[in-house]
């Protein structure tokens, strides 16, 4: 998301960059440029201009104390950021725990925003944190909603409590009534001693009255420590309206996007965290419960801003590296041994456990500018090129060079690929060992090969650094390597 | 003094306009999603109006963006296919179910695959709704290729000669490849048995100018003939439909206001258009 706003933002600072001395014309021009961007991003309209007031003002400020000769642009460029930052909401907010458990979290919003979803991947979230969750199924309104909810509840293993079916047919000791089955929802948590409850409301309109009511009769029965409002990301101008309408029907604290893994341009983002001054505290990013996590303001505004987020990527490798392997790695390169075929596997394993490719590529600083190529990222290639190292032996995984042409229609039948997929992987790995050994011996690389301890990845040319290994156990195989 | 009356009695002469009402017009605009270029295109038009019948004249002008194409439901031959398609969440499931009950309410014969074999629940939900309106539902297996189900249900309503067949599929976001290829084959596979005559886009009324961009792609991988616009009995006002319109020529043919499977109608210009300005 957010790609076409982080593109006119480019092109607004980039004619900006250009210019040596900035004027205070050429700051009005900037600003009348974002201002269509933030527009045509679904932005509301009183935020934009706020929005605009706010960095037009703090440049104008900032002008006379910029001096000649340094990156003007750079400056101004601070100010939007700041800002934007400032309108996401500032600081990343988290879930406040009630000191005596459980938590109760309540969500809400409107029909098809993603509540049922997000109920798992929060409960998820929690669970994975050594929590124990319980989910409770209050929306009776939506056919089998009930059920959505259970099905999602196994698939992350967290008990749902759903004394009603919820299908309007038949209905159970609650007589159907989702008011009374949250708040016995939050006592059977008590008596289970569930540290978290997390109630899944029904969709509802801002304008339905009946159904606000409804919401607010489950506010008052359950006393949640949050209320989450959930919102999808491609919701246009009426988000105003409608978060405005749910902050009086039922009040919030925080709020959740949903469906950030399209391309909308996010002007609801802007738009309710400026409208309501609610932190946006969660993010949901694809349809996998794992898709999702906290919400970072000053990431996200790096992101529109095409700065990347790399911290975000930094935190995902952390997660799927075990210190253990790096720990390991980081020795053998240490102690001057090679790195294998083995060692690149327990990377690929690693990498296939940061979870989609695509989505880590677009992380980069300057993503925006390959972004066909991260689109069309072929996420089976590492599949592939995991199928090809598994079907060597050990001992071939240790040492290439056993790699004849038996063994090569060998590996290439029991991966499933030609030999000639095995011979480019070869290939690449030779060169990329071979540069690792350059990079210890304090020689500069010339041009990093595309796929340097990443021989997977031959579509794209992003430079995603993996650390350098390099190993040989055998002192006297060393010395021939290195004789070389 | 709505700021539509309000306009209308500025050009009736008995009220001024003043700069900042115009502002406040295109923000009203705005507002209800039509999208900047749209917006700017009706303030030039409305600026010339100097009619009589000015209220008429500016719907007119609005009117004048839904495209020329017919706003009627296609109906085919034999068995009448419809396929239902959309990003998460915009109500297709319902949309389905509402298609299904209008139809059986008009004495037609129905038949409804359960083609969103992907989200939790999703064929149960189709299958309660089945149950209430009375018409049968195909489905398969649970992450089951939809494709199939589709298939299967094809053949069921070609069999049993119903008059109606309507395939339910899973939302997915447009900017996923393999998604929309996955939809595609599901059309390439009905179509094998049954000709699709109509490929039904729906879109949530709260959607932003993102909603153009989902018109656009899903056009590209399943020849969209026509819009669902959904959940209109909100605040929000659905203008990005005309902006799909006036830009894509896609009309839109269906109109659903609420949970209800009655709460669904036939698209009418006119009081969309009114609506829009309200």
């Amino acid at each position: 998301m957010f790609e076409s706003l982080t593109s006119r933002f480019s092109g607004a600072f980039s004619s900006l960059r250009a210019k040596g001395k900035i004027s205070t014309s050429d700051i009005e021009s900037t600003c009348q440029e974002i201002r269509q961007a933030l527009l045509e991003s679904d932005v509301a309209l009183s935020v934009v201009e706020d929005f605009i007031a706010d960095v037009h003002e703090k440049s104008l400020a900032a002008l006379p104390t910029l001096q000649a000769g340094t990156n003007q642009a750079n400056a101004i460029f601070e100010i939007v950021n700041a800002s934007l930052v400032e309108i996401l909401g500032g600081q990343a907010r988290r879930v406040r725990f009630a000191k005596n458990p459980p938590t109760v979290i309540m969500l809400a919003g409107l029909q098809g925003a993603g509540k049922t979803t997000l109920a798992g991947k929060l409960a998820k979230f929690y669970a994975d944190q050594g929590n124990t969750p319980l989910l409770v199924a209050s929306d009776l309104q939506r056919p089998n909603a009930v059920t959505q909810l259970q099905v999602v509840g196994e698939s992350v293993n967290v008990p749902v409590f759903a004394p009603e079916p919820g299908n309007a047919k038949t209905s159970g000791i609650y007589g159907g009534n989702p008011v009374k089955v949250a708040k016995a929802g939050v006592e059977f948590a008590k008596s289970k001693l569930y540290n978290i409850v997390i109630v899944d409301t029904a969709g509802r309109l801002g304008v339905d009255e009946d159904l606000m009511k409804q919401a607010s009769e489950i506010r008052d029965a359950i006393n949640p420590n949050e209320i989450l409002f959930v919102v999808d990301a491609m919701i246009g101008q009426d988000a105003v309206k409608t978060s405005q309408a749910f902050l009086e029907g039922v009040g919030f604290d925080g709020v959740v996007l949903t469906k950030l893994d399209g391309d909308a341009r996010g002007g609801a983002a802007l738009s309710i965290s400026s409208m309501t001054k609610r932190p946006i505290m969660f993010a949901s990013t694809g349809e996998k419960p794992h898709e999702f996590d906290i919400f970072y303001p000053d990431r996200m505004a790096s992101r529109i801003l095409g700065l990347g987020d790399v911290a975000t990527l930094a935190e995902q490798a952390k997660k799927a590296f075990d210190t253990d392997t790096s720990a390991k790695l980081e020795a053998k390169f240490a102690s001057g041994e090679d790195f294998t075929l083995e060692d690149f596997l327990e990377q690929l394993q690693a990498m296939s456990k940061m979870g989609n490719m695509s989505k880590l590529l677009g992380m980069l600083p300057g993503a925006g500018q390959i972004k066909k190529q991260i689109e069309n990222f072929d996420e089976g290639e590492i599949v592939r090129t995991k199928a090809i190292v598994q079907s060597m032996t050990p001992s071939e995984r240790r040492d290439p060079k056993l790699l004849n042409g038996s063994r090569r229609a060998r590996i290439a039948l029991g991966s499933g690929r030609k030999v000639s997929d095995v011979n480019n992987l070869v290939d690449r790995f030779t060169a990329a060992q071979k540069m690792m050994k350059q990079v210890r011996n304090g020689a500069t690389p010339t041009g990093m090969p595309p796929g340097m301890a990443m021989p997977a990845m031959p579509k794209v040319n992003a430079p995603v650094t993996k650390k350098k290994k390099s190993k040989s156990g055998n002192p006297a195989k060393r010395a021939q390597e290195e004789g070389q | 003094m709505g700021l539509f009356s309000k306009f209308i009695a500025k050009i009736k002469g008995t009220n001024d306009f003043s700069p900042a009402d115009w502002a406040e017009l295109e923000q009203e605009l705005l507002s209800s999603d039509v999208g900047p270029r749209l917006a700017q295109q009706f303030l030039e038009a409305a600026k010339k109006v100097k009619s009589e019948n000015a209220e008429e004249a500016l719907l007119e002008i609005l009117t004048k963006s839904l495209s020329s194409n017919s706003h009627e439901p296609i109906l085919g031959e034999a068995t009448t296919t419809i396929m239902v398609v959309g990003v998460n969440g915009t109500g297709k499931t319902t949309s389905v179910a509402k298609l299904a009950s209008y139809y059986k309410r008009n004495g037609k014969s129905v038949v409804l695959a359960a083609g969103d074999t992907f989200r939790a629940a999703a064929v149960d939900q189709l299958m309660t709704w089945g149950d209430r309106i009375g018409v049968a539902v195909i489905s398969g297996k649970v992450n089951g290729d939809p494709a199939s189900v589709a298939f299967d249900g094809a053949k069921n309503a070609q069999n049993s000669n119903s008059d109606i067949f309507i395939i339910d599929t899973a939302g997915r976001l447009h900017n996923k490849s393999d998604l929309m290829a996955e939809l595609s084959k599901v059309k390439r596979v009905v179509e094998k048995i049954l000709p699709i005559n109509e490929v039904l886009l729906v879109i949530d009324a709260t959607t932003g100018q993102n909603g153009l961009k989902q018109a656009k792609i899903f056009t590209e991988s399943v020849e969209v003939t026509g819009i669902v616009l959904t959940k209109l009995d909100g605040s929000a006002k659905g203008g990005v439909a005309l902006a799909i319109e006036a830009e894509l020529g896609i009309p839109i043919k269906w109109v659903g206001t609420g949970e209800s499977e009655g709460d669904f109608a036939p698209f009418e210009a006119q009081s969309y258009v009114k609506g829009l300005l309200a």
